[in-house]
């Protein structure tokens, strides 16, 4: 298993979110290809589709993501896609975002596991 | 019945491995049942340690997010374009661990800082520079709580898949495997028993025509033996003395005959 190479964390995010986590030290820029590990979702002006390519790109193109920060109203436009995500690797988490609060009914693990034990 | 046994030919031999393989098998489901529960402990205890986790995530956040508004109301400025221009080499990097968990192997991020790597150190520096440091350190901690949760996470995912896998195998083992091995036995057993009375009665009616065999033989032997006596007995005109003679000269002839057919034999075996 490719492990070992995952040392990244990746993230689909609003503008504030994003900075916060890149002043932490999780950003990168590919030397090579310069292609970067975040993705800054800006509110009517980022479409679904760009979203979903980007966590296409993310989840499957790219091996070196282990783990997929996305504020959760954004992960909400491509829910399907993340329901439908089964993989181990990289993981996928919904974090909430300073105008959105975080809801557990939401999250696609979550529901899972309410799923699993029958509530 | 037939339908769910294995097509297989009815010998001793192969009731012998048809018994090692249902051995084989319940030992196998034991096994497998132990293993199934041993993961949905784990698999329990984990979720209830990621619903713990996402509830801290929510204030950790939440914490974070008021950090960062510290550092724009400081700068007098929105900070996200230069932060995400300064950007080029990640310091906050993950490593995987694997643990094993009763042969299912599950990974566990770790988390290490690459202090070496700075992107922002111009970031605050005019104004705000203590809140952007002090933003710093909790987005570390906040990141650091997040790859606690994305580990429970992906152990909960292949946790699921793996307790779904065993379930299936210790159903199939107790649903198909035991119950098909079951009847092959069952119809090994028959078949060799309906063997074994066949060759019973088979051997009965040999009996039965060598006795019939042996009787008609003797029946004969003793007819033969009343027909001579009582040929004897017609010829009982003649004297004594003549009949015990001839008595002799037969034996004699016969004898002599015999000696002979000893001669020949012996050559033969010379021969031989």
């Amino acid at each position: 298993m490719s492990v070992d190479k995952r040392t990244l964390i990746a993230v689909i995010g609003d503008e504030d979110t994003a900075t916060g986590l890149l002043l932490a030290g999780i950003g990168q820029i590919t030397p090579e290809t310069q292609e970067k590990n975040f993705f800054v979702y800006e509110e009517n002006k980022t479409t679904k589709e760009d979203v979903l390519e980007k966590f296409q790109f993310f989840t499957q193109e790219r091996d070196d993501i282990a783990i997929l920060l996305i504020n959760q109203y954004v992960a909400e436009k491509i829910r399907a896609d993340i329901d439908s995500y089964s993989n181990a690797f990289p993981a996928i988490l919904e974090i909430p975002s300073k105008d959105h609060p975080y809801d557990p009914e939401k999250d696609s693990v979550l529901k899972r596991v309410r799923r699993l034990f029958g509530e | 019945m037939s339908a769910t046994r294995e097509q297989v030919f009815p010998t001793r031999m192969i009731l012998g491995v048809m018994k090692t393989k249902l051995k084989g098998a319940n030992q196998g489901h034991s096994l497998l049942k132990r293993k199934s529960e041993a993961l949905t402990k784990r698999f329990r205890d984990i979720t209830k340690r990621i619903d713990e986790a996402k509830q801290k995530m929510g204030r950790v956040m939440q914490t974070a997010a008021f950090s960062l508004a510290e550092v724009s109301y400081a700068t007098g400025e929105n900070i996200g374009y230069q932060v995400q221009e300064s950007v080029s080499k990640a310091r906050f990097r993950v490593k995987a661990r694997q643990e094993n968990v009763s042969g299912v192997y599950l990974p566990q991020f770790e988390s290490y800082i690459d202090s070496n790597i700075n992107d922002f150190k111009l970031t605050g520096l005019g104004r705000g520079g203590q809140q952007v440091q002090h933003a710093k350190e909790i987005y570390s901690k906040a990141v650091e709580t997040l790859v606690e949760l994305a580990s429970l996470q992906t152990a909960f995912i292949i946790l699921d898949e793996v307790i779904k896998v065993t379930n299936r195998r210790v159903n199939a083992i107790e649903h198909v495997i035991i119950p098909r091995t079951e009847n092959t036995i069952a119809y090994i057993n028959s078949e060799l028993d309906e063997l074994d009375r066949e060759e019973f009665y088979r051997l009965k009616k040999v009996q039965e025509t060598k006795q019939k065999e042996t009787a008609r033989v003797d029946a004969e032997v003793r007819a033969k033996a009343q027909a001579a006596a009582e040929l004897q007995a017609s010829q009982s005109g003649k004297s004594l003395d003549k009949v015990i003679a001839e008595n002799k000269i037969t034996e004699a002839k016969e004898e002599s005959n015999s000696n002979e057919n000893l001669v020949a034999n012996q050559e033969d075996d010379v021969i031989f």
